[in-house]
């Protein structure tokens, strides 16, 4: 007897010290958010507030929403756009984009050592410290030292032509939003293609090789269809992803000055998330911030449980499947 | 339908040699299997005809054409792999159309072909089926399917049948060998199973560790193997395999072994002996005659160490100082352990190999 009860709570105790992070970081604060976006905590009613935490003294409002929902805060419609611009962007090239270039280099380059080289080069900016990562695209753009110029005066492009900033004039500061993020996230779409295309039996590309396929043909009628679950995996976990995503946005263009808006907005690149970060972090509206945030976990939920149904729990924790 | 000519062909990957040197022609028609065991070079071999590899020298020829530097496609040949490789996300209709709808054939010509060679393989009623639904043997047959429906030069066989349980298997031989020679395809089929080879194949071509060891049809393969891994490969129980030496008795020559003596035929002896005196004997487990009671002068005597039945014939292990022979012997033979036999071997049958190259002698 004591030793089933032992046996029920020996995995308890080793995974306790997880359950207690991802009570304190996750749960936690998603019960805060949904508690404070019904509240106006701000700057300038945080001490009263905080005394008054939990009781019947605060009062529940469903003024935030009123404010996001009814267009009263001007800047919501132009984040919405944005965000959708980045989300579907940035995608495109992280789950589309990604695979071209897995097959490129897991089918089409045939030897091992070049294909190696090139998955490593692509991983380089995960593996880099994001920060350094945010650094050297601002050196590499910079219109004054950046090499981004020096080189496209080399190819010949008139100097009338360069913008005065990347960074600030759209629609160049929104291209540049997508690259960054893009080739950051396209080496996650990398490794769960590669996998799963290094896992296609290479009979089943020899008979079609022999049935009369070029290579290209073989790529398009027998690689992608089998990769149909990682696509949908990908784009699934990605979007996720995404949405919830602005760290690049913020070490690139910043969110501090202006308003406490930093650059982002004047260049167009203010996503939903870094908006939330901006209304919490530079304006102190901590009870509008949490419903800004409350709405992107809405979604994120409404998307967890749609691809649930699409592909099953166990389909989903098989990232790189290939049906065979 | 095309001669198949392997002209010095060699495959190198990196140190390992796959295959070397290897000169082989399959004659227009002709349905000749690749054996040996795993790793001799044989899929290897059949990979290059494919035109999935390259080999490192050497030539390839349909007839006349050199097909060396040609990619597979443009080569006409149908394959079955031993993994059968049907494409998951297809049909069986569009697996086996996939060939032609590559080669754009009309769609009504595509529809009348597959439905022709459906019904061929008694598949077509699975035409809807995707490949998980189906068994081992009805994949076989689509993958036959896929092969046969572009009318192939050359249909290449890759253990097709490895796959299958025993039953099936038996039943599959027959009915592949019976359809390539209704085709006329020529025809190459990579085995590891002799008894596989023997009973489908015009000519069998025997490789060991990327060469070809001998390339003939089965009854000479089995009656006169070239050396001594021919010998031992092919036939089930294997040969009976014995060292000795030659040697010379007032004019009379005898195979003396460390456990027995044995007289060799007139003739027989001088000839091995002006080429070595250093052989292996060999000789099947048929070719010997168990003789209870007293024999002729020239027999082995041995005691029975077990018997096993097979149920048409009794496999008889007799033990001979050190050395274990199979012997096959009429099912009403009764026979105990322990008991004292002798055992006479048949003269005309025996096989005499080189003991240094391995090489038959006679």
């Amino acid at each position: 007897m004591a030793r089933s009860i032992g046996r029920r709570l020996l995995p308890l105790l080793f995974l306790a010290p997880m359950l207690l992070m991802i009570a304190l970081a996750w749960v936690s604060p998603l019960v805060l958010t949904v508690y404070l976006g019904f509240t106006d905590l701000s700057i300038k009613n945080f001490l009263a507030f905080v005394k008054d935490f939990f009781t019947d003294k605060v009062s529940i409002t469903l003024d935030n929403f009123r404010r996001i929902f009814y267009a009263e805060d001007p800047y919501v419609g132009e984040t919405l756009r944005v965000t959708v611009l980045y989300v579907v962007s940035v995608l495109s090239i992280n789950a589309i984009y990604a695979l071209a270039l897995s097959i490129a280099i897991a089918y089409f380059t045939k030897n091992e050592l070049l294909s190696m080289i090139l998955r490593v080069t692509w991983l380089l900016p995960r593996i880099t410290p994001g920060i350094i990562y945010a650094l050297m695209w601002i050196w590499f753009i910079d219109p004054k030292y950046g090499l981004l110029n020096e080189m496209l005066r080399l190819m010949g492009v008139p100097d009338s032509w360069l913008p005065d900033s990347w960074l600030l004039r759209k629609p160049y500061s929104q291209m540049l939003m997508i690259m960054i993020n893009g080739y950051v996230g396209a080496s996650f779409g990398m490794i769960v293609y590669t996998a799963a295309i290094k896992s296609i039996p290479p009979d089943l590309v020899n008979a079609a090789l022999v049935d009369g396929a070029s290579e290209f043909q073989v790529a398009r009628r027998i690689i992608i269809p089998l990769l149909k679950w990682p696509i949908l995996f990908v784009t699934a976990w990605q979007t996720l992803s995404l949405l919830s995503s602005y760290e690049y946005i913020l070490m690139v263009w910043g969110a501090g000055s202006g308003q406490g808006y930093g650059i982002a907005r004047s260049a167009g690149v203010m996503v939903w998330s870094l908006y939330s970060y901006t209304k919490a972090f530079a304006e102190h509206l901590y009870g509008y911030a949490s419903a800004l945030s409350l709405i992107l976990v809405a979604i994120g939920l409404a998307l967890i449980i749609l691809y649930f149904k699409i592909f099953g729990f166990r389909r989903l924790m098989e990232p790189s499947r290939v049906e065979v | 339908m095309v001669r198949v000519t392997l002209d010095n062909v060699s495959k190198f990957f990196g140190k390992v040699k796959a295959v070397v040197d290897l000169n082989l022609e399959i004659r227009d028609g002709e349905f000749v299997a690749l054996l040996g065991p795993s790793g001799c070079g044989k899929t290897t071999t059949l990979l290059m005809v494919a035109g999935i590899y390259k080999p490192t020298r050497g030539r390839i020829l349909f007839d006349d054409e050199d097909v060396t530097d040609l990619p597979p496609k443009d080569r006409n040949i149908g394959m079955v792999f031993q993994s059968y490789a049907l494409y998951p996300h297809m049909t069986v209709y569009d697996n086996i159309a996939f060939p032609l709808k590559l080669k754009k054939v009309p769609r009504q010509e595509i529809d009348r072909k597959v439905k022709e060679v459906a019904k061929l393989l008694q598949i077509d009623e699975l035409l809807d089926r995707k490949p998980a639904q189906l068994s081992g043997g009805q994949r076989q047959r689509v993958a036959l399917g896929r092969a046969l429906v572009k009318e192939p030069d050359v249909l290449l066989l890759d253990e097709p049948l490895s796959n299958l349980d025993a039953k099936l298997r038996i039943l599959m031989r027959a009915e592949i060998k019976r359809l390539q020679k209704e085709l006329g395809i020529t025809t190459i089929y990579v085995t590891h199973d002799q008894v596989e080879a023997m009973s489908m194949a015009d000519k069998i071509a025997v490789m060991n560790k990327g060469r070809l060891q001998q390339y003939a049809d089965p009854q000479t393969l089995y009656n006169k193997p070239a050396n001594l891994f021919v010998a031992g490969f092919i036939g089930s129980p294997p040969m009976n395999l014995v060292e000795g030496n030659i040697v010379e008795e007032n004019g009379t020559y005898y195979f003396v072994s460390s456990s027995f003596k044995y007289r060799l035929p007139s003739g027989v002896g001088e000839l091995i002996a002006s080429e070595t005196s250093s052989v292996i004997l060999g000789v099947r487990p048929e070719d010997i005659k168990i003789v209870l009671g007293d024999g002729d002068d020239n027999v082995i005597s041995g005691t029975v160490y077990v018997v096993e039945p097979l149920g048409r014939d009794l496999l008889v292990n007799v033990k001979v100082g050190e050395t274990l022979f199979k012997i096959l012997a009429p099912a009403d033979l009764k026979l105990e352990p322990g008991q004292s036999i002798l055992l006479a071997p048949n003269e005309k049958r025996i096989h005499l190999f080189d003991r240094k190259t391995g090489r038959a002698v006679i």
